[in-house]
C-alpha cells in the first residue's frame, strides 16, 4: 500500500508543480494579487507531497519490502539500516526522487523566505521553479517510476553497489543536488529579472545569498565525491577528470564566476548581462551534468545504469529550458548596458579578468569532457581525453585567478592604483617567492611546479592577512573587538580564499612528492617506502554484516619510531558477488598513510599497495574553508536588513546616468 | 544579432548530445594499432649481459605480454600460455617495475612461458605502449607493426575467439 500512495503522491506533487509554474507567471504578467499569492501555499504543499513520497520510498527500503523492484534491486537483507537509507537515493530512480525533493525544498525555502520580495518578483521566481519541477518530476513518473512493483517477489535483494556502502556516499548526494539544485533559485531569479525588465542591482543582491548557498553545498558534494573516491576505489586518487567528476566541477567553476559577477553588479551596477548569462550558464550545466552521468553518453566509471529513453528525455528538458533561456535572454536582455564606468585597473577589472580566466577554464574542461563524443559523432574516430590533457589546459587558466586572489579583495572600486598596490604588497610577494622558491631545495631538490604552487598559496593567506590588517589600520586598541564586528561576507570572503590557498598546498605537495610501491609481500615481510617500515602479518578471515572479508594486519613503523597498525581489506560481498579493496588509512596532518590490499599469492603471501601521501588531507580542509566561507558570505546580516527595509528609498540601489557621470 | 549567439552555441551542442545517444563510447581501441612497434633494447631477465630488442625478431609474428611478478592475474595467464598456446607463436614478456627483482627466481621456478622476457624495471617502455593494466598484450606482425592490442588475461576462449584467427592470417 506505501509505495502506491508514494507513487500517487508524486502524481499530485505533478499536478502542483503544473499550476505553480502557469499560474503565478500568469498572475504577475496580469498584475493579479490574488493569483500570485498562489504561488507559496503551492510551492509549500509541492514540498510537502515530495517528503512524503520520499519517506514513503525509504519505509519500502528499511522494512525490506522487496516486491518494490528498486528495493530488490538496491538493497538486501542483511544490509545495515544506514546503507538501507541511504541506498534510497542509490539508484537512478531514487535519486531523481531526492531531486526533486531538494528542488521542492529550495522553492519552499524561497517562499518563506521572500517576505519582503515585491509579490511580482516572488510570483515568477516560484512560477519558474515550478516549471523546472514539472521536467523532474515528468521524467521520475514517465520515465522512472521509483515505486514499480515486481511480481513475483523475489526471496531477497541483490544488495546495494558495495562501492555506495561507504560513510563518504551517505551524504555525497544529497550535498551535491543541493549545489545543482539551489542554482536554479540564481536561474529562476535570472529568468523572473529578464521577464520584470528589471535588471538592477537590487536583482543581483536578492540572488547573491542563495547562490552563494547553492555554491556552498556544491563544494561540500565535490570534496565529499574526492574525498570518497580516495578511500572507495582503493588506488588513493582524489581526482581523475572522470566525467562524472567534470560533469560536478563545470558548474562549480561557473558558479565560482557567477558569485563574483554578481559581487561587483550588486555593488556597481556593471556586468548585468553578463551575471544574467552566467546565472543561466550555472544551472543548464547542473543539468548538463545530470544528462552526461544518467545517458551513457560519455564512458565513465561511476555511471547509473543507461536508458535511452531516459537520456532523450533529459535532453529534451534540457533543450526547453537553455534553448527557452536564450531566447528570452536574446528579447529581453537590457539593450543599453548601464552601469558605472571603471579604471582598466579597479576591482571591477580585476572581477572581470578573474570571470574570464574562470570561464575560460570551464570551457577546457567542457571541450575535453564532450570532446571524444565530438570526435565520435562526426565519424572522426574514437578516442579518450586523459588527464594529461586537463593538467596541461587546467592549470595554466586556473594560476592566474589563483594569483589575483592576492590582489582583488585589496583593490578599490571604480579606481585603484597599481603602483600604490604594488608597493603595499612588495613584502607579501617577496617573502612567498623566495619561501616558495628555497623549500623544495630541502626536499627533492629545485621543482617549478612545486614553487608555483606555494608560491601562490602563500601569496593567498598574506594577502588574506593584509586584507584584515587594511581593515583595521584605524582601529587602535579597539582591534580585537572591531574584528570581530567585521562583516560576516568579509570573514567569509577571506576564510574562502584561505581554505584556497590551503587546496593548492595540498595539490601541489600530494602531487609532486607522493610515493607508491606495489610489492609481494610474503607473511612476516616488510617493506619501506618514505622512511616507513610496513610489516605483513597475514590476511585472516573476518565475517561482516553482509560480506566475509580478507583482513591483513600491517605494522606500520614512522620514521621517528611511532608504531601504530592498519588493516586493509578484501571483500567480497554476499548477494552481488563483488569484490571490493577497502584499503586501510592512517590520517595525518601532513601525510597520509595509505595501504590497499591486492591478491593472494599462495603460501599465504599477497600483492600489496603501500603509498605515503604528503599533505592529502589538505584538499579536505581547503574544501571545509571555503564552504565555511560560503556559508559565513551566505549568512551576511546585509541581505536580512536590506530585505527589511525594502520600502524605504535605497539611496545606493540603482547607478542612474547622473550617478555614472559622477564617477566619472 | 549578437545576443543571439549564446542560442546558437548550445543549439550546436544539443545536436551532438542527441547523436552522442545513440554511439558507444565504452570502443576506444589503441591508437597503436597499425602503427610501428615501439622500439626499445632492454636487459633480458636472468641472462645477465643479454639484452633484446623487437628488431631482434623482425620477420617473425610474435606477441608482447606485459607481466608483473606481483601480479597474480598475470601468473594465472603464464599458466594458459605454458599449456595452451605451446609453440602456436613466440610469446616475449615485458616485467613491468619489477623492484624486488623477484622476475628471474619466479620464471626459473614456475617454467618461463616466454622466449624471453625483458626487464622494464622504470615502466618507461610500458609507457610509450600505452599500458595502463596487466597484463597487457599486443600482437605484432613480420613489419614490426601493432596488429592488436588486448587489455587484460588471456583466457582459452578469449585465445579462440580473437587471437588464434589473426595469427592465422599473420602466419601465412
Amino acid at each position: 500500500m506505501i509505495p502506491e500512495l508514494g507513487q500517487f503522491l508524486v502524481m499530485l506533487a505533478l499536478v502542483i508543480a503544473l499550476v505553480q509554474g502557469t499560474v503565478p507567471l500568469l498572475g504577475a504578467q496580469r498584475r493579479d494579487e490574488r493569483l500570485m499569492a498562489l504561488g507559496r501555499p503551492l510551492a509549500q504543499a509541492q514540498f510537502g507531497l515530495l517528503l512524503l513520497a520520499f519517506c514513503a520510498l525509504a519505509w519500502s527500503f528499511l522494512t525490506h519490502d522487496f516486491s518494490v523492484k528498486n528495493v530488490a534491486q538496491n538493497s538486501f537483507s542483511q544490509l545495515p539500516a544506514i546503507y538501507r537509507f541511504t541506498a534510497t537515493w542509490g539508484s537512478h530512480e531514487g535519486s531523481l526522487l531526492l531531486w526533486t525533493l531538494i528542488l521542492a525544498g529550495w522553492t519552499a525555502a524561497v517562499a518563506v523566505f521572500s517576505r519582503q520580495l515585491p509579490p511580482e518578483m516572488v510570483a515568477r521566481v516560484l512560477g519558474v521553479l515550478g516549471l523546472v519541477s514539472v521536467g523532474f518530476i515528468a521524467l521520475l513518473v514517465f520515465t522512472s517510476n521509483p515505486f514499480e512493483r515486481l511480481f513475483p517477489i523475489p526471496a531477497d535483494g541483490r544488495d546495494l553497489n558495495p562501492l555506495l556502502q561507504d560513510a563518504g556516499m551517505i551524504s555525497h548526494p544529497p550535498l551535491l543536488y543541493m549545489g545543482y539544485v539551489g542554482f536554479s533559485v540564481a536561474f529562476a531569479f535570472a529568468i523572473a529579472a529578464l521577464l520584470s525588465g528589471r535588471l538592477d542591482a537590487a536583482w543581483a543582491r536578492w540572488s547573491r545569498p542563495w547562490t552563494t548557498a547553492a555554491w556552498t553545498f556544491l563544494t561540500l558534494g565535490v570534496a565529499l565525491g574526492s574525498w570518497w573516491a580516495y578511500r572507495e576505489l582503493g588506488w588513493g586518487g582524489w581526482w581523475f577528470w572522470d566525467p562524472t567528476e567534470n560533469a560536478s566541477l563545470m558548474p562549480w567553476l561557473a558558479g565560482t564566476a557567477l558569485i563574483h559577477a554578481l559581487a561587483a553588479t550588486e555593488k556597481r551596477g556593471v556586468f548585468t548581462n553578463w551575471s544574467v548569462l552566467l546565472a543561466i550558464a550555472t544551472f543548464s550545466l547542473s543539468l548538463l551534468g545530470t544528462f552526461l552521468v544518467r545517458s551513457g553518453v560519455l564512458s565513465s566509471v561511476h555511471a547509473f545504469a543507461i536508458d535511452p529513453t531516459r537520456g532523450l528525455f533529459i535532453l529534451a528538458f534540457l533543450g526547453l529550458v537553455v534553448g527557452g533561456s536564450m531566447v528570452l535572454y536574446a528579447l529581453r536582455a537590457p539593450r543599453m548596458v548601464g552601469g558605472a564606468s571603471f579604471g582598466w585597473f579597479s576591482r571591477e577589472s580585476l572581477l572581470l579578468a578573474n570571470n574570464v580566466f574562470l570561464v575560460a577554464a570551464l570551457g577546457a574542461v567542457l571541450l575535453g569532457t564532450l570532446y571524444p563524443l565530438f570526435l565520435d559523432a562526426l565519424g572522426l574516430g574514437k578516442i579518450s581525453v586523459g588527464p594529461q590533457y586537463f593538467n596541461a589546459v587546467f592549470v595554466p587558466l586556473v594560476a592566474p585567478v589563483l594569483f589575483l586572489v592576492g590582489i582583488g579583495p585589496l583593490a578599490r572600486w571604480k579606481n585603484a592604483s597599481l603602483p600604490d598596490l604594488m608597493w603595499r604588497l612588495k613584502a607579501a610577494f617577496g617573502v612567498s617567492l623566495l619561501t616558495a622558491a628555497l623549500l623544495p631545495l630541502t626536499l627533492e631538490g629545485m621543482n617549478l611546479q612545486v614553487t608555483l604552487g606555494l608560491f601562490l598559496a602563500l601569496w593567498i593567506l598574506f594577502t588574506v592577512i593584509k586584507g584584515f590588517a587594511q581593515r583595521l589600520q584605524h582601529a587602535g586598541s579597539d582591534r580585537w573587538r572591531k574584528l570581530l564586528r567585521l562583516p560576516r561576507a568579509f570573514w567569509g570572503m577571506q576564510i574562502a580564499h584561505a581554505g584556497l590557498a590551503v587546496l593548492v598546498v595540498g595539490v601541489t605537495m600530494v602531487s609532486n612528492y607522493e610515493v607508491e610501491r606495489d610489492v609481494r609481500m610474503p607473511i612476516g615481510s616488510h617493506v619501506e617506502l618514505a622512511g616507513y617500515r610496513f610489516v605483513f602479518h597475514g590476511v585472516e578471515e573476518v565475517r561482516g554484516p553482509n560480506y566475509l572479508a580478507g583482513r591483513a594486519t600491517m605494522d606500520v613503523t614512522s620514521p621517528r619510531g611511532r608504531t601504530f597498525t592498519l588493516y586493509p581489506e578484501k571483500r567480497n560481498y554476499d548477494a552481488s558477488g563483488m569484490i571490493m579493496t577497502q584499503a586501510a588509512v592512517n590520517y595525518g596532518l601532513f601525510r597520509d598513510v595509505y595501504i590497499s590490499l591486492g591478491d593472494p599469492l599462495g603460501d599465504g603471501a599477497w600483492t600489496v599497495r603501500v603509498y605515503h601521501k604528503p599533505f592529502v588531507g589538505w584538499l579536505w580542509a581547503g574544501a571545509l574553508l571555503l564552504s565555511i566561507g560560503g556559508g559565513l558570505a551566505a549568512a551576511d546580516r546585509r541581505y536580512r536588513m536590506v530585505l527589511r527595509r525594502r520600502r524605504e528609498p535605497e539611496p545606493e540601489a540603482v547607478f542612474t546616468p547622473a550617478a555614472a557621470r559622477e564617477v566619472r | 544579432m549578437r545576443r543571439w549567439i549564446p542560442l546558437f552555441v548550445v543549439a550546436a551542442l544539443g545536436v551532438f548530445l542527441y547523436l552522442g545517444l545513440y554511439l558507444n563510447p565504452k570502443e576506444v581501441p589503441s591508437p597503436l594499432v597499425g602503427q610501428p612497434a615501439p622500439d626499445f633494447s632492454l636487459p633480458v631477465v636472468g641472462r645477465p649481459g643479454e639484452t633484446f630488442s623487437p628488431t631482434d625478431v623482425r620477420g617473425e609474428v610474435w606477441l608482447l605480454n606485459i607481466w608483473a611478478p606481483w601480479c597474480s592475474i598475470c601468473l594465472k595467464e603464464h599458466r594458459v600460455f605454458r599449456e595452451l598456446i605451446g609453440d602456436e607463436v613466440p610469446i616475449y614478456g615485458l616485467t613491468w617495475k619489477d623492484l624486488d627483482r623477484e622476475a628471474a627466481p619466479m620464471l626459473a621456478r614456475n617454467g618461463s612461458p616466454y622466449v624471453k622476457a625483458v626487464d622494464d624495471i622504470d615502466g618507461r617502455v610500458a609507457i610509450r605502449y600505452g599500458v595502463t593494466v596487466t597484463p597487457e598484450t599486443f600482437v605484432i606482425d613480420r613489419h614490426g607493426v601493432i596488429r592488436m592490442k588486448h587489455v587484460g588475461p588471456i583466457t582459452p576462449r578469449v585465445w579462440d575467439e580473437r587471437f588464434r584467427p589473426l595469427l592465422r592470417e599473420l602466419q601465412t
